[in-house]
């Protein structure tokens, strides 16, 4: 993390309260919001101009604004908008779970994509999907990656905490041999696999973007997503005491071991369902809780709900650029949260090693 | 042990604490009252933070009884818990980006509702604590801005903000310089005497012997002397338990009970040999 010291304008809202805080962030972020998905929905191989857009948007609300080009109306409907509200959901739910799993393994590097949560999720999809395990119902793909991001979570929690206390290098170590043991387990799938619809299924899927998603989509990873990041407001306080280590959790009033668990859980959970509906899109959960921290602070209760709405911006403006900057073709979006997220991680690195942390 | 007039804020019957084979506490009983600041002593190893964390609920013992105000420690639940007791670690953890400030309030969690923010009661507590241990100047400081020391009192305001009738310290003063080990001991004691109880581990015998109203004297996990200063600290006793040579008198400035450390035991005798060895 920066100093917060040296910028004194954001200096002064870091030192307000946490309603004051919370209502600055929760401020600006929902205007990035509607800003960036009013942008979003304009442009692409149709454009759309942004006047039209309001329109047809005050259009869905049932107030009639007049004459709308049906064919406009169709494309925000039915492609642009679950597109670009599946992606505030997975970028809610991967804001979330760093922030979460930042606090819970105190160390501020962690990610469900570096730590090998995400790759468990993956897992777990690709095994539905292969199985067809997929198709049987509705909510079957999510809860095979939360099963997997579960089981992931557990053994890079388990390996972290060997030694009776956490180690960055350790849990970092753990996260590549975990990412590398499921990886191959992905691509064992993917060679034994008949070359059919499934494996196309799955390869589209494995390189993490929001290409073709609509409302079912929504339907699928939107609750989950709603639900968990509730758990973890209300958790937030806990939360905070934890990060000071159990000792100090304890002696005041945290009942540790399940206030952990369901912590973890629902880390799990939320990175598990963003899997399910988008891939892997890495470094969301890293990049966005550690911008917040600097402006508003390292509290819980700020810096959780915060992270899901910038989670949000970072996924919608992310995709929004992967699928204009090289029209007629998409970049995919996880393609850009790393380009961004790689060089900050690496910056993040070089900078707790400075700091001190023992790596 | 003295015999129990007085309901005991904290007692502990029987405590044993075992682990990976290694029996920390070996069957501690001990009672703490209201209006008493507790010096609990013992060489390294003797049990002293082991005993203070299980006093806490930070730690479950193998064995023993703990109770507050006579109520089993079962049937308190750990936010009833957290208001009565509160632990200063030996050594204060930093968590980067959070004030001082922000550090103290956390004291206050365990009286707030969980859909509940600090407002401004807390935030008089929390500043009124940082002016008791002279920190209130790092209000707005992130922690790991600090010295040890300079942490070590943030945290002793943090547990003062929670209200507790029972405050538990691990080597309050181990970082301190010595000014603020005299402020930090007396308001601590001014504190107890105005009605709670403190457990302070101290590893200074002669602060222990000027602050404390009682002391126990812990030895591989056992109490091995318990009660009033000039009770507890006699020469016997210190050699007992740490294998040195000390005089025990009254300091003739302050009036406090004061040990001269001599040398090792087995240094004195080889010396009364004629070998001077220490």
């Amino acid at each position: 993390m920066l100093r917060v010291a040296g910028i004194p304008a954001w200096g002064t809202y870091r030192r307000s309260g946490v309603v004051t805080r919370l209502a600055i962030g929760a401020l600006t972020l929902a205007l990035a919001i509607l800003l960036i998905v009013l942008i979003s929905l304009s442009v692409g191989p149709v454009s759309i101009p942004v006047r039209n857009v309001a329109s047809i948007l005050i259009g869905f609300l049932g107030i009639d604004v007049g004459d709308v080009s049906r064919t406009h109306e169709l494309v925000i409907q039915q492609i642009r908008l679950p597109r670009i509200i599946v992606g505030a959901t997975v970028g809610m739910g991967l804001g979330v779970a760093g922030a979460t799993m930042q606090g819970l393994f105190r160390n501020p590097l962690a990610d469900p994509g570096i730590i090998g949560v995400s790759a468990g999720g993956a897992l777990g999809a690709v095994i539905a999907i292969a199985t067809g395990a997929a198709g049987l119902f509705f909510m079957s793909l999510p809860l095979a990656a939360f099963a997997g991001a579960m089981i992931a979570t557990l053994v890079v929690y388990g390996i972290s905490t060997v030694s009776g206390h956490f180690s960055m290098a350790t849990l970092l170590l753990a996260g590549i041999a975990v990412n590398a043991f499921l990886g191959a387990i992905v691509s064992a799938i993917v060679i034994l696999l008949p070359d059919n619809g499934a494996l196309r299924e799955i390869l589209f899927w494995l390189a993490g973007g929001l290409d073709s998603r609509a409302w079912e989509h929504v339907l699928m990873s939107l609750p989950p997503i709603l639900t968990g990041i509730a758990i973890a407001m209300v958790m937030a306080r806990d939360l905070n005491l934890l990060m000071l280590g159990d000792d100090e959790a304890r002696s005041l009033g945290v009942n540790v071991v399940p206030v952990r668990l369901l912590l973890l859980v629902v880390g799990a959970m939320v990175t598990g369902v963003a899997v399910a509906v988008s891939g892997t899109i890495a470094f969301v959960g890293l990049v966005t809780p550690h911008v917040l921290r600097l402006l508003l602070g390292p509290d819980n209760r700020v810096l959780i709900p915060m992270s899901a709405l910038g989670g949000a911006v970072f996924v919608i403006l992310a995709d929004t650029v992967a699928r204009t900057v090289i029209q007629p073709a998409e970049l995919r979006v996880g393609i850009l949260t790393a380009f961004v997220g790689a060089p900050f991680f690496i910056l993040l690195l070089i900078q707790n090693k400075g700091r001190g942390y023992s790596l | 042990m003295t015999t129990a007039v007085r309901v005991a804020s904290l007692s502990v019957e029987g405590l044993t604490y075992t682990i990976q084979g290694k029996r920390l506490l070996d069957s501690v009983s001990l009672r703490a009252e209201q209006g008493e600041l507790v010096g609990v002593m013992g060489p390294n190893g003797a049990g002293k933070s082991t005993l203070l964390r299980a006093l806490a609920g930070v730690i479950e013992p193998s064995n023993g009884e703990r109770y507050l105000d006579g109520r089993t420690f079962r049937k308190v639940p750990p936010r009833e818990r957290a208001r009565a007791i509160a632990l200063v670690p030996q050594v204060a953890p930093i968590v980067h980006g959070f004030t001082c400030l922000e550090l103290v309030l956390m004291g206050r969690y365990p009286h707030m509702g969980r859909f509940q923010i600090e407002g401004a009661t807390d935030e008089n507590i929390a500043r009124q604590t940082m002016r008791l241990t002279d920190t209130e100047q790092f209000a707005e400081r992130t922690l790991e801005t600090l010295s040890g020391g300079e942490r070590q009192r943030v945290f002793i305001a943090r547990a003062l903000a929670q209200q507790p009738r029972v405050l538990l310290l691990d080597e309050p003063t181990a970082n301190l310089d010595i000014l603020h080990q005299l402020r930090v001991l007396g308001f601590i004691r001014q504190w107890a005497r105005d009605g709670a109880t403190a457990i302070a581990a101290v590893h200074d015998l002669n602060m222990a012997a000027r602050h404390c109203d009682f002391l126990v004297l812990l030895s591989e996990g056992r109490v091995i002397a318990a009660g009033k200063p000039e009770d507890v600290l006699t020469a016997e006793n210190v050699r007992h338990a740490y294998g040195v040579e000390s005089v025990v008198y009254r300091d003739p400035h302050t009036g406090a009970l004061t040990l001269s450390l001599l040398g090792p035991s087995d240094g004195i005798s080889a010396r009364r040999n004629g070998v001077r060895a220490y």
